[in-house]
């Protein structure tokens, strides 16, 4: 099983949730903060220039069978990028032990 | 007595204690959200304390009769015992309790103005204690020598027909003191600190315009022309001074802001306060383009002396007020409120001296006095809170509170 974690932009989150919905069992979506190469911009408050680096995103995460991961990151890929700079970025994490809380099911069935 | 007046001397006592809430919101939208509820507890607490102030012993001192030569009131009204239902006491088309209600909305809002430059670093327990002493020592006296009978209106025969002085000037004069000892914020000019929400700060904007209806208009203390003209005034300044803001805004920074646009009204609201009373609605043009452009101007002042006026009570309420209580000196008019400046009717440029006279007067008490208070308070209580409240934030430093809960 794999944690597929993708930082995208909070404006393609709707698509790219769409493009999961079929493939995984959930998903979970956070705001985060951050900056790559895509520079921060400028805000002006009471006549005073200030330089912000962080940009709101998304990280989206979800947990899926090994099987299905390439296809998930494929989709994601499509679905997320707009080709400017900070579109973001997707990182593919083994996990050890999956536990569904209802239940108590663990392993695949859990997903 | 006039109904007419009575009744709209009651609303505008209710409009001007609206402001409180809604500078605290002004306030509190500015502010970062971590300390959110301690801004606007600054800003409330004043409406419980000042208010016992003010019935014990700050309108006694204000209002009742003259000690001195117009130095100070005496006590014989202290907790507002003898005023009745009647107009007896101060004569006026209200009831003398009324005219006392009236003014204690001022007496709640004008050390309310200072807790925007001494955002997000100041003690809880060192504000109320500042807030309770300066009511009584510092404002009371003011509020005497300009509308008690004192010198200032007697002898030196200066005008401020809202609080130019008595609230503006001296809040502001006060918030630089404060500011100056206290210290600058931890971050200051350093870090990024932004309004963590421009929407509160806007609506307690528009509040503040909504009540300065009350506080200006009112302030005629009569349903009459005058509190008519003090209204039409009011709006004007309000709207020319916010447009004028935003116009030199876009200039120099390349976008409007709103924060901006609402930044320049309220400069304009406080730079007609002394004059609304006395000037013409064209006046008030000239007054708002003054305000809205000098206070923008005015905001550079921190960084040009490096002082960390938080949330710009300087370049607002100082620096606007003293436009105003000069601009008045030449734009009055005697057929609007008794009284020439130096540019219409007689041409009495005597006026521009009395109200420069004035502004020093108010400078040097409200900066000397409140030096003294602050000083007293820093070496017993403390003024500032410790580095680790600071960074934590002081809602949950000194309030045990959050502002924002959103996982809930």
């Amino acid at each position: 099983m794999k944690l597929v974690i993708a930082y995208i932009n909070p404006f393609k989150l709707d698509e790219v949730r769409d493009a999961l919905k079929e493939s995984v069992g959930g998903l979970s979506a956070g705001n985060v903060q951050g900056f790559g190469r895509q520079g921060g911009h400028t805000e002006t408050y009471r006549g005073a220039e200030y330089e912000v680096q962080f940009v709101p995103k998304i990280r989206v995460e979800v947990i899926v069978d090994d099987a299905d991961v390439a296809g998930v990151v494929a989709k994601i890929e499509e679905t997320a990028r707009t080709g400017q700079t900070g579109d973001g970025k997707i990182a593919v994490l083994p996990v050890e032990e999956i536990v569904r809380i209802r239940t108590g099911e663990r392993g695949p069935d859990a997903l | 007595m006039d109904s007419g007046s009575t009744a709209w001397v009651l609303a505008s006592a209710a409009l001007v204690l609206f402001m409180t809430p809604g500078l605290a919101l002004f306030y509190g939208g500015m502010v970062r959200s971590k300390n959110v509820l301690a801004m606007l507890m600054k800003n409330y607490v004043a409406m419980g304390i000042v208010t016992i102030t003010w019935i014990t012993v700050g309108f006694s001192l204000a209002f009742s009769g003259d000690v001195g030569g117009g130095l100070i009131g005496d006590l014989k009204l202290w907790g507002v015992r003898d005023l009745g239902l009647g107009n007896e006491q101060f004569g006026y088309e209200i009831p003398d309790l009324l005219f006392m209600a009236f003014q204690m909305m001022f007496a709640i809002i004008t050390p309310a103005l200072i807790a925007g430059a001494v955002a997000e670093r100041m003690k809880f327990t060192a504000w109320v204690a500042f807030v309770a002493i300066w009511s009584i020592v510092v404002y009371a006296p003011m509020a005497h020598w300009v509308w008690g009978g004192g010198f200032i209106a007697e002898d030196i025969k200066a005008l401020d027909f809202a609080g130019g002085l008595v609230v503006h000037i001296n809040a502001g004069v006060a918030a630089l003191v404060l500011v100056l000892v206290l210290g600058p914020r931890i971050g200051f000019r350093r870090d990024v600190i932004r309004p963590h929400s421009l929407p509160l700060t806007i609506l307690g904007a528009g509040i503040l315009w909504f009540g300065w209806f009350g506080f200006n208009a009112g302030s005629a203390l009569a349903a009459n022309g005058g509190a008519a003209n003090a209204f039409v005034t009011t709006h004007v300044a309000a709207a020319v001074a916010a447009t004028t803001w935003t116009i030199v805004e876009g200039m120099r920074h390349g976008k409007p802001t709103t924060l901006g646009f609402v930044s320049g009204a309220v400069a304009g609201l406080v730079a007609i306060t002394p004059a609304a009373g006395f000037v013409s609605p064209l006046s008030a043009v000239v007054i708002g383009i003054a305000a809205g452009s000098i206070c923008f101007y005015a905001l550079q002042l921190k960084f040009r002396f490096n002082f960390d006026d938080s949330l710009d009570v300087i370049a607002v309420h100082l620096v606007g007020g003293i436009i105003g209580a000069l601009l008045l000196g030449f734009l009055a008019e005697a057929r609007i409120g008794g009284v020439d400046g130096a540019l219409l009717g007689e041409r009495e440029w005597i006026q521009v001296w009395r109200q420069f006279l004035s502004i020093v007067v108010a400078i040097v008490w409200a900066g000397v006095v409140t030096f003294i208070i602050v000083k007293a308070i820093d070496m017993t209580i403390g003024l500032r809170v410790s580095e680790d409240e600071e960074r934590q934030g002081l809602d949950l430093a000194l309030h045990e509170e959050q502002g924002y809960i959103l996982a809930d």
